[in-house]
């Protein structure tokens, strides 16, 4: 089966989405945008999807305050955070790397990461550049903590983290993470190699699970109609 | 009858932004002030205080680029699909940029602290992250309805009050009321500021009061400072339903405002001594 990267990772990305009622998508995300779309796709529409910035997926009708809102109220179920850098307690860092404020490399900033990694139960962490740069032992600057001491309220956090080559799942209790898969075309190896972190090898690293044809269609067809609404460049760039 | 005290000009619009002004202007997709944000070039504002709700992207990389921007409290600048705001991130690596970084959420909750007329708001999350220990504006404090023993802590905000708020908005009835269809946070932003300037693509004449399906999605004349008429004022952001992003033009202004030169051409070329119209 001919897939492309995007394509697999849409689909390990959606993997994580099944039967969560509500899933939400920030913005410069149109892979987790796309993944959202074919659980919707998956349920018959049932699964609700917002996604900042679009129209054809957004019913927050009080403004994008209002996502704020429903994430406080437990009424979102899953949403997505990446980072210039991330550390092996899933700290992400939207800042900058070297001194803040006057960092060495600044990148947009925080957006709701401070917010919605406390409030959302499902945070899947999705960077697609796996590289000892973005996947450091410790972050410059914490955007948002991957955990937090019991006196703070928070009933979200991180659950995965999915790149370009791997698959890990994160254990909050011991806050750390651990390979699950890899994607083909790569080895264990690969990814010691490629993480600055430590995380947990188990015995048996499986392939990470490809895309089948039926999916493959699905995502070439109303799911790439789908997100051009919104990132017209990506879905250009992928699908022509 | 057109209230004709309320409908102005562009230019004179950004004239009545003073030097040092808080200054609140919405997230691009939003409705980006741009042809009012190139008359402000123009005019020189400078040492502006510029509070992005919740996020900044073009308007605001534009301002920072061309010297008009002293502080700016924000939760994210980019240029969405296209990248970063080269502009934005040179001002900050060389520290001719104060910031306050803050989280969408934050942004929200002092707005609507600063709408409610009260001094500060509480909100979840954020503790532990260093965007609190960065800010010395930012306090922690236990929940006082919290059971006894529980502590509870909770992140309290001051209130978001902007002297100014700048809106594009896609029309304006005869009367000075601004039709914003669901951009919510623009009715909040005009609440919370002392004074909303405000540009439209269009001026009708209708009255959205009278009817519930436009008066849910309008901000009542009473809030608005002045407004003028700005066809395509977003441009080269897009206004949904009425014109896409120039995604090209974006993309080559990503490319060459990189460099200090290429910046300068640009604001040449697109802002100071063209006409203030799109270049086909």
């Amino acid at each position: 089966m001919d897939f492309r990267r995007e394509e697999l990772l849409i689909y390990l990305v959606a993997r994580h989405l099944e039967n969560l009622g509500h899933i939400c998508v920030g913005v410069s995300s149109p892979i987790p945008g796309a993944a959202a779309q074919l659980e919707k796709a998956r349920t018959g529409g049932r699964t609700v999807v917002n996604i900042i910035g679009s129209r054809d997926n957004n019913a927050f009708t009080s403004g994008a305050q209002e996502m704020f809102d429903a994430a406080a109220q437990g009424r979102i179920d899953a949403f997505f955070l990446g980072g210039g850098q991330i550390d092996g307690q899933a700290n992400i860092n939207l800042v900058g790397a070297g001194e803040y404020p006057t960092v060495d490399v600044r990148w947009p900033g925080s957006f709701g990461s401070a917010f919605l990694y406390y409030l959302v139960p499902n945070v899947i962490l999705f960077r697609e550049e796996h590289s000892q740069r973005v996947l450091v032992p410790k972050v410059d600057f914490i955007s948002a903590p991957g955990g937090s001491p019991p006196e703070h309220y928070r009933v979200g956090g991180p659950k995965c983290l999915i790149t370009n080559m791997a698959e890990f799942d994160f254990d909050r209790d011991k806050r750390n993470f651990r390979l699950v898969s890899v994607h083909p075309g790569y080895t264990v190896d690969d990814i010691l190699e490629n993480t600055g972190f430590e995380f947990e090898i188990p015995s048996d690293v499986p392939q990470s699970p490809v895309p089948d044809a039926e999916t493959l269609t699905l995502i070439r067809g109303p799911i790439a109609e789908g997100i051009a609404e919104i990132y017209p460049v990506f879905a250009k760039k992928l699908f022509g | 009858m057109v209230d004709h005290s309320l409908f102005t000009s562009v230019e004179e619009l950004a004239a009545r932004v003073p030097d040092g002004a808080k200054i609140a202007i919405v997230k691009d997709e939003s409705g980006a002030p741009m042809k009012m944000v190139r008359a402000l070039i123009r005019r020189g504002v400078r040492d502006l205080h510029l509070i992005t709700i919740p996020t900044g992207g073009f308007s605001a990389e534009l301002l920072i680029g061309a010297g008009c921007v002293g502080s700016v409290e924000t939760s994210g600048i980019s240029l969405g699909e296209v990248g970063g705001a080269p502009q934005f991130t040179d001002a900050i690596k060389s520290g001719r940029l104060a910031i306050k970084d803050a989280t969408c959420p934050a942004v929200y909750s002092a707005l609507q602290a600063g709408e409610k007329g009260i001094p500060f708001m509480p909100i979840r999350g954020v503790l532990g992250a260093d965007l609190v220990s960065k800010r010395d504006d930012w306090k922690i404090i236990d929940n006082p309805y919290a059971e006894q023993g529980d502590g509870d802590p909770l992140l309290l905000l001051p209130a978001i009050k902007p002297d100014i708020a700048l809106i594009h908005a896609r029309k304006a009835d005869k009367n000075g009321n601004i039709w914003i269809g669901r951009e919510h946070e623009l009715a909040t932003m005009a609440h919370a500021s002392k004074q909303t300037l405000v540009t439209v693509e269009e001026i009708v004449d209708e009255d959205f009061l009278k009817e519930d399906v436009t008066a849910a999605g309008t901000i009542a004349s009473f809030y608005i400072s002045a407004i003028a008429e700005a066809k395509e004022g977003a441009w080269p952001v897009g206004l949904t339903n009425n014109y896409a992003r120039d995604d090209a033009h974006l993309a080559d202004y990503a490319r060459d405002a990189r460099s200090a030169e290429g910046f300068a051409r640009y604001l040449e070329n697109h802002v100071l001594t063209a006409s203030d119209r799109k270049v086909a």
